[in-house]
């Protein structure tokens, strides 16, 4: 099934918060909406389950070579449990008196008992959890409890899947685990599944698209890769990864002139002069003795593989750089810098840093 | 989901706590609208007597179960001596023992002819009157000092552990540290432990008639059942309501006051008792015996030698207090759920008035409440006799002392069927209804599941509360239905001390469950 959102809006108390919403989510996709709390995430998944009302626009659904189905819009408000739409709860709703197996099987109520007892079976054991199935809620971890809520969600072979910052009450170790294992089960049972988070982490870890929701509205619906390296503006751009902006000015046609020297932009179009905003992604600087542009190590992280040095120019302008472990250089010494930009990224000055 | 502001649910639970306005309008209706022969007849005979008794007894009362409760709690939460982890929990005990059992069982006791009096005047010691202002309040505070010692003690291990360590820390010693920090923290918890002290020494209605020191309560039921003036009654609970009032608004007001600070870890080092560590064993040991041994005791004693009372009778008074109390639990407890839900599922205006209201006849005493809901029973349903020649059967039947009850009780099933419906998380309720499990399959197998529990606990409540109430089901039973409780009332009344002490040791034991069951609780969560 694919999920389409045209010109969604959402809010509470009769408050949008978040307006002109379009997606879609094909058939078998992982979709993610990132952002930070409050943003109005929450209000369209539960727009989108049928729980909350559609402040404008539609949301439907299309089966292969079948007509759109209107699952919310004008007047339209269908039952959440018509809507074919499973979910998985931030706080997973296990009912406390039923084991692992009766919560799986707690919504195959259709299916003969010996078939939905073997389905729900089949459900743990995808999830990891075959030998848990006598458990109760209580006797689980964060995690187990987790896969649980995702089997029981999946069990009744729904044709998308609501995830609800699944991950939000586990150990910071366990997510990105937990994320893999939740994308695996979910490309198994071949289901489609848009879900939520602030982390950008399980995005990555998770979503096969992403978008990020910020100040109302749904910035950029993009790969992991395109947000990274082509952020639609400086919003997604300062909220996926690290980097800082510089000041640049356009020199005429494709060449720009920035405090590391020249580059090229990808395209024309800026008038020469115009003032810009240059993203600089700590990969864009790279650390080279020969150069002659030198920075000041202000401040360094070690990451293992490498340090992220964050570098003072002369010109008093910031900027971060990775650079491989083994050059180890300590706060105030100066380094020798390039730019090594793959993917410029622009935008017309007035951004705040 | 959906949800109405109104509907057909609020509208439910507004109209089933309608009879629980009914006393408290009779009651302010007599207060605002006094017959003044009948008022200054009051004046001069009944109400300063009346009146200066209970506030003596007020007094006496409170401040022996401020003082009791408060040192025991200190004891128990602060320090470290011999047994403190068994009296922890064995000073609850007492709460099984309604204040009228206590009578029962000391005034047989300290009596003039009694075993004990006998024995002491033998050896020329003359004991103290018990039938006298002392006695009540002595018996009442060893009734109810395990109030105060409950808040108390909480009180202390929450915050005052700490708040002590933290003063040690400053170099105060421990006796200062005590007074200092964990006193003053605990001093709201201990008002509201009073407060409800209070309220039940005012509402009772067996203790006094037992020593036949004359309240508000025991005035009311003489002038009903002694003068048979129903007005003069509900003139007399007008003014008792004057002093519920006060004590409600007193207990708003502490409550108010009271704030929880969670203060992680409750291990908080214990203050050293030194030598004194006996003494508080003793000091402990005293007042459960006095307060659970030695009555029960000396029920058991005599009721071992009434037995053969145990015939067709008695278990008549038995089976018609099991069914009593079972009708009015099922009853209680289904209005509770529906104001419950109500409040839940269609929040609003009615549904917090309905609260409101319904959950107000635990604070108004029984004896208030019965002639309260008589009173104007009997008018409405004179009145449509005579007019509409429509005959409510309402009186003379167990239907209004089942209203009744009903009024006094619905608070006490309220509390845990709410925190029981609590448990049914929203998200529960959005999870089946993705699964396709709604109305009644969803009714069946999340909300009964999860409520069960609190139902019952609601229920074994409300029904051993109904076993031990005394006035409502003096004042309102059908001509002839005895339970337990009254049969006591009656038997006391004549003088038969000995024959009382099996229905009032049943009743120790119906009322110990429900002790248990928190005690039990209690220790789980620790």
């Amino acid at each position: 099934m694919r999920l389409e959102l045209i010109d969604c809006a959402v809010g509470y108390d009769g408050r949008a918060v978040l307006a002109g919403v379009n997606l879609a989510v094909e058939a078998g996709e992982i979709g993610c909406l990132l952002g930070p709390s409050g943003a109005g995430k929450t209000s369209l998944l539960r727009a989108i389950a049928g729980f909350a009302p559609l402040y404008a626009g539609r949301i439907q659904s299309l089966a292969a070579d079948a007509e759109p189905h209107v699952l919310s819009g004008p007047g339209v408000q269908l039952p959440p449990e018509r809507r074919d739409i499973g979910m998985v709860f931030q706080d997973h709703a296990l009912l406390p008196h039923l084991t692992a197996l009766g919560n799986v099987m707690f919504g195959l109520f259709r299916l003969p008992r010996r078939e939905a007892e073997a389905r729900a079976r089949r459900m743990l054991a995808l999830v990891g959890l075959a030998g848990f199935e006598p458990r109760y809620p209580h006797e689980l971890s964060g995690g187990q409890q987790q896969r649980v809520a995702l089997a029981r969600a999946l069990a009744p072979r729904p044709a998308l899947v609501l995830l609800d910052e699944p991950f939000s009450s586990l150990d910071p170790d366990l997510r990105e685990r937990l994320a893999l294992d939740v994308r695996a089960a979910l490309k198994a049972e071949g289901v489609g599944a848009l879900l939520i988070t602030h982390s950008q982490v399980e995005a990555f870890a998770m979503a096969d698209r992403i978008g990020v929701v910020a100040e109302g509205a749904l910035q950029q619906w993009d790969s992991a890769y395109a947000l990274y390296h082509q952020p639609a503006n400086a919003i997604v751009a300062r909220f996926i990864g690290e980097g800082v902006f510089v000041d640049a000015t356009s020199l005429g046609g494709q060449r720009l002139q920035t405090p590391l020297g020249e580059a090229r932009t990808p395209r024309n179009g800026h008038a020469p002069g115009q003032r810009l905003q240059l993203l600089l992604r700590p990969d864009d600087v790279v650390h080279d003795d020969a150069s002659p542009m030198q920075a000041e190590v202000i401040a360094r992280a070690f990451r293992g593989a490498d340090f992220l040095y964050t570098l003072r120019l002369d010109s008093g302008e910031r900027l971060l750089s990775l650079v491989p472990s083994h050059h180890d250089h300590a706060i105030g010494q100066r380094i020798g810098i390039r730019l090594d930009l793959e993917h410029v990224v622009v935008f017309e000055a007035g951004i705040r840093n | 989901m959906r949800r109405g502001r109104f509907g057909g649910l609020s509208l439910l639970a507004l109209a089933l706590c309608l009879p629980s306005a009914v006393p408290l309008v009779a009651a302010l209706a007599a207060l605002f609208n006094p017959d003044p022969e009948m008022l200054g007849h009051l004046w001069q005979h009944t109400l300063p007597r009346v009146g200066a008794n209970t506030f003596w007894l007020l007094l006496g009362v409170g401040l022996g179960t401020v003082l009791l409760g408060t040192a025991l709690a200190a004891l128990i939460a602060l320090t470290d001596f011999p047994g403190r982890r068994f009296f922890r929990w064995a000073l609850v005990l007492p709460l099984a023992l309604p204040g009228y059992v206590f009578a029962v069982a000391f005034i047989g006791l300290f009596d003039y002819s009694g075993t004990f009096a006998s024995l002491l005047r033998e050896h020329g010691l003359l004991l103290p009157e018990i039938r006298s202002r002392g006695g009540v309040i002595a018996v009442m505070t060893l009734a109810l000092f395990p109030y105060v010692y409950l808040v108390a003690s909480d009180a202390f291990a929450s915050q005052g552990a700490r708040a002590l360590e933290a003063a040690r820390a400053l170099g105060m010693s421990p006796q200062r540290a005590f007074l200092r920090a964990a006193l003053p923290l605990a001093r709201p918890f201990i008002a509201g432990g009073v407060l409800l002290v209070l309220m039940e020494t005012l509402a009772d209605f067996g203790t006094v008639a037992a020593f036949n020191y004359d309240t508000f309560t025991s005035a009311i039921y003489s002038a009903w059942f002694a003068m048979f003036s129903t007005d003069t009654a509900l003139q007399i609970a007008a003014v008792m309501l004057l002093a519920v009032i006060a004590l409600v608004l007193l207990e708003a007001h502490s409550r108010r006051r009271q704030s929880f600070v969670q203060l992680g870890a409750v291990n908080a080092a214990r203050l050293p008792m030194g030598r004194w560590r006996w003494a508080a064993t003793a000091f402990c040991a005293l007042l459960l015996g006095l307060a659970f041994v030695l009555p029960v005791a000396r029920l058991g004693w005599i009721a071992a030698a009434h037995l053969h009372e145990l015939d067709a009778r008695y278990f008549e008074f038995v089976g018609n207090g099991l069914l009593l109390s079972g009708m009015a639990a099922a009853l209680t407890v289904a209005a509770a759920l529906v104001l419950a839900l109500a409040a839940r599922e269609q929040p609003g205006l009615l549904s917090t008035l309905a609260l409101r209201i319904g959950t107000v006849g635990y604070g108004l005493p029984g004896a208030l409440l019965a002639i309260g809901l008589y009173v104007p029973v009997i008018r409405a349903s004179g009145w449509l006799l005579d007019r509409l020649q429509i005959d409510m059967a309402l009186t003379g039947g167990l239907g209004l002392l089942l209203i009744a009850y009903g009024v006094r009780f619905t608070a006490v099933a309220h509390a845990p069927v709410s925190s029981a419906l609590l448990r049914v998380r929203e998200s529960h309720l959005e999870a089946a209804q993705l699964l396709g499990v709604t109305g009644l399959r969803r009714l069946r197998q999340v909300h009964w599941p999860l409520l069960r529990g609190g139902l019952a606990t609601a229920a074994l409540l409300v029904f051993v509360d109904v076993m031990k109430e005394m006035p409502i089901t003096l004042m309102m039973r059908p001509f002839g239905w005895n339970t337990l409780a009254t049969r006591v009332f009656e038997l006391t009344n004549e003088g038969e001390w000995r024959r009382a002490a099996l229905p009032a040791l049943s009743i120790v034991a119906v009322g110990l469950i429900p002790v248990l069951l928190l005690t039990r609780r209690a220790r789980d969560a620790a």
